[in-house]
């Protein structure tokens, strides 16, 4: 059999999503953004509402998800991402807004403007992608980095007695009144990713029923903060990061889920 | 009206689409105004008190991304906070309305009116090479009209506007014009991200460009807007300049407090007039080059320690001897103490 007798559409398992630019994403090889951003685009195009959508890119690896989407984003500068999407929201509540936000983004710089937006319950959704370090300017210790995690700002391992504790800013979020989903996926393994593209449905669904701000955390892993091959990261994240942060539902449909 | 009112129910005239606002004084009545008003209710306007100037000024980010009439407003510690933003609009090439009812510094400092803040609104706004359109009203009627001023300057150049007032004119009370109401946008800019329109390419709006070539590029664009600002937009007022010998030069309350001290001189025979910038950056240096050429001096008067004379000195160079007069830390001149500086450096014979 020749290749070209399997190249064929009714043979087709997978196919690059429409609403993604032919272009290379500047994600490293074995990153969780690219897959993320994958499956945002997926779900944009299922739901059909490209036309209706204005994304916000964060100051990190993934500022540049407006070069890759095929539909309106825009950049906000670090941490202020949910301040802007409050006010596309507000003039636009039509519009589905979603930021899209790494760890040091979200936690530490921009942990104002995150908390009172989910307080505020604007009806958006944020998608948190928590890789446990600063990926963009070189592997520094994030909020979620781990104790005793290596970090370049951590040589020794992350003292809690120093710099604190990882934070569990999604459990934050989820705590607000405002919230009214909350979940942590990541998208390591087929089955994680059918789990993940779901979530990221319903947290986008959500902004019609306009009852609160959708927050979809992904644990992710950074194979070159981490100084790791992609597979050995990924087995990383699952003995050392879910023990920290659990997978699963946190919040839904306005109500905190009770976890043993 | 007060000072702060009438820009408030400018906003609400002008169709602003959206106001966000952290109180400070001296300018707290803006965002209380607008929601006490009911301006949502009015005109549909968004009005959010935040929980920061640095998410107010992002969210007027977000709203001007979406080809909005977007606007803050804060006093000189809550301007501090929006530095960063303030440049991502420039950067971004974004419309903006700032509003600066300015109070003494540094630090905290004093909640009492200054003009210290004005290095910081003409030169220094916020990081890297750009500038934004500086007006500084000196009456109640102005802090309402150059609302759409501001606003149709802001979309023209896709740059923030900045009105710098102050607390006096701030919380001045005075009998206003309320500008003619103006329906809101239904139509937007062709730039804005509004959702991505069938059959057309998607836009996104950033301030980032990781190739210097490129880079320079968008530089020297956002340079040529800046020198069409100042061949353009230039604004000032003159008072009693045509025979002048001397001319005094103030803005904002200053200019209102300088231009009696001017006619206490007149009264007295000695010719001096008042000129006073409108448009703070673009500078009407021009304008002050032009009389250099034929009067005696000029005594620059601020409420800060001396910002604006170094405008002046550019202006005037070797022409022309150039004074300053301040007070400051949240002291306002009287008219009597502007005249006896004046006579000071220019009527005593070995003047200084
Ligand atoms: C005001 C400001 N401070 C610092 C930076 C530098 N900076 C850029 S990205 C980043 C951290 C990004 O980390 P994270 O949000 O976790 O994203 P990741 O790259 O890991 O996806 C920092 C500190 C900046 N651009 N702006
Ligand atoms: S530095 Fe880390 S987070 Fe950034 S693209 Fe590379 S692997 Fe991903
Ligand atoms: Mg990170």
């Amino acid at each position: 059999m020749d290749i070209k007798d399997i190249i064929r559409p009714e043979n087709r398992v997978y196919k690059k999503s429409d609403l993604l630019y032919d272009t290379t994403f500047n994600f490293c090889p074995g990153c969780g953004h690219g897959t993320i951003v994958r499956l945002i685009a997926e779900v944009v195009q299922e739901m059909g509402i490209e036309h209706e959508v204005i994304g916000i890119s964060p100051i990190g690896c993934s500022v540049l998800l407006y070069d890759f989407f095929r539909f309106d984003v825009i950049n906000a500068s670090h941490g202020r991402a949910a301040a802007a999407a409050t006010a596309l929201k507000r003039v636009m509540p039509d519009r589905y807004i979603f930021s899209y936000q790494g760890d040091g983004d979200i936690a530490a710089i921009g942990t104002s403007e995150t908390i009172h937006t989910c307080n505020r319950g604007e009806n958006i959704t944020i998608f948190f992608i928590n890789n446990a370090i600063y990926g963009m300017t070189g592997g520094q210790m994030a909020p979620t980095t781990l104790t005793g995690m290596k970090t370049s700002t951590t040589p020794g391992g992350r003292l809690t007695q120093e710099s604190g504790f990882p934070l569990h800013f999604t459990e934050m979020l989820a705590s607000l009144d405002g919230t009214y989903y909350a979940t942590r996926q990541a998208v390591h393994t087929p089955a994680a990713v059918r789990k993940a593209k779901k979530a990221i449905r319903l947290s986008l669904e959500n902004q019609k029923l306009e009852r609160g701000t959708s927050v979809v955390e992904f644990v992710s892993n950074c194979n070159s903060g981490w100084r790791m091959e992609p597979v050995a990261s990924n087995q990383w994240m699952e003995e050392h990061m879910f023990p920290v942060f659990p997978l699963g539902d946190i919040k839904c449909e306005g109500k905190l889920i009770q976890r043993s | 009206m007060k000072g702060n009112e009438a820009l408030a129910e400018a906003a609400i005239r002008t169709g602003v689409d959206a106001f966000f606002g952290y109180p400070i004084t001296p300018q707290s009545e803006v965002l209380e105004y607008l929601l006490q008003e009911d301006a949502q209710k009015r005109t549909g306007m968004v009005v959010l008190q935040t929980e920061s100037e640095t998410a107010s000024i992002n969210m007027v980010y977000g709203a001007a991304c979406a080809g909005r009439r977007a606007m803050t407003s804060s006093s000189s510690p809550g301007i501090s906070l929006m530095s960063e933003g303030i440049s991502y609009l420039a950067g971004a090439e974004l419309p903006g309305v700032i509003v600066n009812v300015a109070r003494g510094g540094p630090g905290l400092g004093t909640i009492q009116p200054a003009q210290s803040d004005y290095f910081q609104a003409t030169k220094a706004p916020g990081h890297g090479d750009f500038r934004q359109l500086v007006l500084a009203p000196a009456s109640v009627q102005e802090m309402a009209d150059f609302i759409p001023l501001a606003f149709d300057l802001a979309f023209k150049y896709r740059n923030p506007v900045m009105i710098l007032s102050d607390g006096v004119i701030g919380q001045m009370m005075e009998k206003v014009y309320l500008p003619e109401p103006r329906p809101r946008m239904t139509e937007f800019p062709e730039w804005a991200t509004i959702g991505k329109k069938p059959g057309k390419e998607r836009k996104r709006i950033t301030s980032l460009n990781l190739i210097p070539l490129e880079h320079e590029k968008h530089n020297q664009k956002l340079q040529a807007k800046y020198r069409q600002m100042e061949a353009e937009e230039i604004r000032y007022e003159e008072y009693l300049c045509q025979d002048a010998e001397y001319i005094m030069v103030a803005y904002g309350a200053s200019a209102r407090i300088a231009s009696r001290a001017v006619e206490m001189a007149r009264a007295k025979g000695i010719r001096v007039g008042l000129f006073r910038p409108v448009t703070l950056f673009p500078f009407p240096a021009p304008q002050i080059e032009a009389l250099s050429l034929r009067v005696k001096g000029f005594l620059s008067i601020e409420m800060s320690a001396g910002q604006m004379i170094e405008d002046i000195r550019l202006a005037v160079g070797k022409n022309q001897r150039v004074e300053h007069f301040g007070r400051y830390g949240g002291l306002v001149h009287v008219p009597e103490e502007i005249l006896e500086a004046f006579e000071r450096f220019y009527m005593e014979p070995h003047g200084h």
